[in-house]
């Protein structure tokens, strides 16, 4: 079960669409900003609210990588995997930081919620190749030594901020 | 209207669709995996691809016919595209062939015969996903699914439940209910279309031939089989009858070769849920409501009216399905034997049906398993039995005898003209005629007519297709709409297309069933069910004064 919280934030995000079938993305869209992923739980109350199936739901919100089911950490790490930065070697920029987080293909987020790393198909900056994403950040160039002194800093980022 | 060219050969058409049924009417049986005619057009296998003059390909399948067109329908280079298509399909298919439910009856089968692949060079699949058995009607492999979606638009569009669709995307989409939960724990309403449309063995049916056929060796236990009305116009075909021809008698002598020591015709129940229901709908009308009384005979809609318009429930009629009655019927009559009571359905819901509580009996269940038609196919290939060589029996009694009016009950329409008929004056043949003429009958899933009783007015209507139903229950519920007794079946044209039914059944087919039902009836000489004199006596002997324990649900 969701704490009631999570209900009363999607209440407000529904108060702000029509009931309709075609507020549906923009709303998960929404959910995920709020929470960082898209609780499960929440889909089934948001496709009543609206008036369609759960399963619409579900096959409309597991059709688009950018939505998650699972909680993500507090840096969401993309890396692209397009053609362009495909050739100019981001695999091992990929390879380097899953192994200096202990992450794999199958587990993508470390166990202290700091770090999620994902693939992504292109993120349209073919031009900076190979590139990836920090939250809303473009880093350009990359290499593994780059993605590891990358990492560093975004870790004394955090320990600041606490 | 207009003319155009297929492989060289000028062909009329007038109001087809798309290029494919112009096509097919020219008597091209091109392949296809996701086009069915009643559905959406989908557009995704592209086996249906036809090159244009200019060497152009499209999908004829979502493409208008217009005058003048010129297509080649197989050329050297569709040809190979198509076989490059199946070979890509099977390649990310777990291809257990062997042992397949659908072996031999699987369209991707079939077509990678008669397209000619004969490799598929990119290595072997194995099982990826578990099978969910969750259903009591119909079992889910993914791992056999081919993403043709006529599975999500016969469940969406059909029937509005909208129990699975598509999920994920790229290499890892797949059909699956939402969150890929099991199937039983959805709004599924066990009819069992999915399984009529899907082309491969991805969808079945929960198989019960098994403990059936364990009990036929046991000397100890009492088989008694029931045969539903709409079993013995489809079974005939798979031994190479004629479309829609009444096999009864043979199934009846299959089933005795089988073991069954009894075999009943459900038309007996039927003739009792009429004069249950006939009469809990007199009182209905002659007390001024609550209104509409809704059938209860389809398990299907029972489930979706319960899951969706819960406010309606208590408008079905209690009394019990042509099954249940009689199942319970046969339980009394064997009281303290050992007996297994055995349903041959049409159907797959009737495999949820009998595990209902409502209609169990001291915590016992009237039926203990329902073998669909397709089943009852199997268990007669398995033994032998060369079924177009029997000669035919009748039924046993004392429960082999239903009227005509029971045996119509296998289409849509056919309950609400039985109920009827026990309120027409009279049984002379233009009395059931006005009737049967009268609106019940016809093309469209949807039916209203009025009848006329003791100089009043009765509004009713037949419905088929939940989605279809539904709509018809929001008008109900809005005031738009009016009726007094309304008839439901959650399969389109009702039982003779039920999920348990042969597939494969095109629009020939469906008619050749539903002409052979009504033929039946007008060959029998008892049509009202209320002229049913085994019926009527039971009434004073076996039931007498329990009809309200015995016959009715307490949902
Ligand atoms: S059995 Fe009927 S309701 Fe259930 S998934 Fe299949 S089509 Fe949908
Ligand atoms: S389950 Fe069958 S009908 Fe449904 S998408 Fe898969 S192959 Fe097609
Ligand atoms: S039948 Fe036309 S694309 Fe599948």
């Amino acid at each position: 079960m969701l704490e009631q919280s999570f209900y009363d934030k999607t209440d407000e995000i529904l108060s702000r669409y029509p009931a309709q079938e075609r507020s549906l993305i923009p709303i998960i869209h929404e959910i995920q900003e709020a929470f960082n992923y898209v609780p499960v739980e929440l889909l089934p109350y948001v496709a009543k609210h609206i008036g369609i199936t759960e399963t619409k739901a579900f096959s409309v919100a597991s059709f688009y990588e950018r939505f998650s089911f699972e909680p993500k950490g507090k840096y969401i790490i993309r890396v692209c995997d397009g053609t362009a930065c495909h050739v100019r070697n981001s695999l091992p920029v990929l390879e380097r930081l899953r192994s200096e987080l202990g992450l794999s293909e199958k587990k993508h987020t470390t166990d202290d919620m700091l770090f999620t790393v994902e693939t992504v198909s292109c993120l349209g900056a073919c031009s900076l190749a190979p590139a990836l994403m920090v939250n809303d950040h473009v880093h350009p160039a990359m290499t593994p030594e780059k993605a590891t002194e990358m990492l560093k800093a975004l870790r004394e980022e955090a320990s600041v901020h606490e | 209207m207009g003319t155009m060219k297929i492989d060289g050969r000028n062909v009329e058409f007038s109001d087809e669709k798309n290029v494919l049924s112009v096509i097919r009417k020219a008597g091209i049986d091109l392949p296809t995996l996701c086009y069915h005619s009643e559905l959406s057009v989908y557009g995704a296998c592209r086996l249906c691809n036809v090159e244009d003059e200019k060497g152009r390909m499209f999908a004829s399948c979502s493409e208008r016919p217009r005058d003048g067109m010129s297509i080649k329908t197989s050329t050297p280079r569709l040809v190979r595209y198509r076989r490059m298509l199946i070979e890509l399909l099977l390649a990310s298919h777990h291809r257990d062939c062997t042992t397949c439910v659908k072996s031999g009856d699987c369209d991707l089968q079939k077509l990678a015969h008669r397209l000619g692949v004969s490799t598929v060079r990119w290595g072997y699949k194995e099982r990826a996903h578990e099978k969910d058995f969750s259903s009591p009607s119909i079992v889910r492999d993914s791992d056999k699914c081919i993403l043709c979606g006529d599975c999500v638009r016969v469940c969406e569009g059909i029937q509005g439940i909208n129990a699975i669709d598509f999920a994920n995307r790229g290499t890892d989409a797949m059909v699956i209910p939402a969150f890929n939960k099991e199937i039983a724990k959805t709004d599924c309403v066990n009819c069992g279309q999915c399984r009529v449309v899907c082309p491969t063995g991805a969808i079945s049916i929960n198989t019960n031939i098994r403990p059936v056929w364990e009990a036929l060796s046991n000397p100890d236990v009492k088989v008694i089989a029931q045969v539903a009305p709409a079993v013995r116009v489809a079974l005939g075909q798979a031994f190479g009858g004629a479309k829609g021809e009444n096999v009864m008698g043979k199934i009846v002598t299959a089933l005795h070769r089988l073991g069954f020591d009894e075999v009943y015709d459900t038309t007996f129940g039927a003739d009792m849920t009429i004069l249950e229901e006939s009469k809990e709908f007199l009182e209905i009308f002659e007390k001024g409501g609550p209104f509409p009384l809704f059938t209860s005979c389809c398990p299907a809609w029972v489930s979706f009216c319960e899951k969706r318009w819960p406010e309606f429930v208590s408008h079905i009629s209690t009394s019990y399905s042509p099954l249940q009655m009689l199942g319970s019927i046969v339980r009394e009559y064997f009281k303290g034997q050992n007996i297994m009571s055995i349903g041959i359905m049409p159907c797959t819901a009737k495999k949820y049906e009998i595990l209902r509580d409502d209609l169990k009996r001291d915590g016992k269940q009237n039926i203990d398993y329902i073998l669909t038609t397709e089943e009852l196919i199997t268990m007669i290939k398995r033994a032998g039995i060369q079924f177009d060589m029997l000669e035919g029996e009748a039924a046993d009694m004392p429960f082999g005898i239903g009227s005509g009016g029971a045996v119509i009950f296998g289409n849509s329409g056919g309950v609400m003209e039985a109920a009827l008929r026990t309120l027409c004056k009279g049984s002379e043949r233009s009395a059931l005629e006005e009737l049967s003429t009268g609106g019940v009958r016809g093309p469209g899933s949807l039916r209203e007519f009025t009848f006329n009783y003791k100089g009043k007015e009765i509004k009713a209507a037949v419905v088929s297709g939940l989605a279809e139903a539904d709509a018809l229950l929001r008008r109900i519920k809005s005031g738009e709409s009016f009726y007094h007794f309304v008839e439901v079946m959650a399969c389109r044209r009702g039982c003779i297309m039920g999920g348990g039914q042969p597939v494969h059944a095109g629009y020939r087919t469906k008619e050749a069933r539903k002409h052979g039902l009504y033929e039946s009836d007008v060959n029998t000489q008892i049509r009202r069910s209320d002229e049913n004199p085994l019926a009527l006596s039971i009434y004073d002997t076996l039931i007498k004064g329990r009809e309200h324990e015995l016959l009715h649900s307490h949902r």
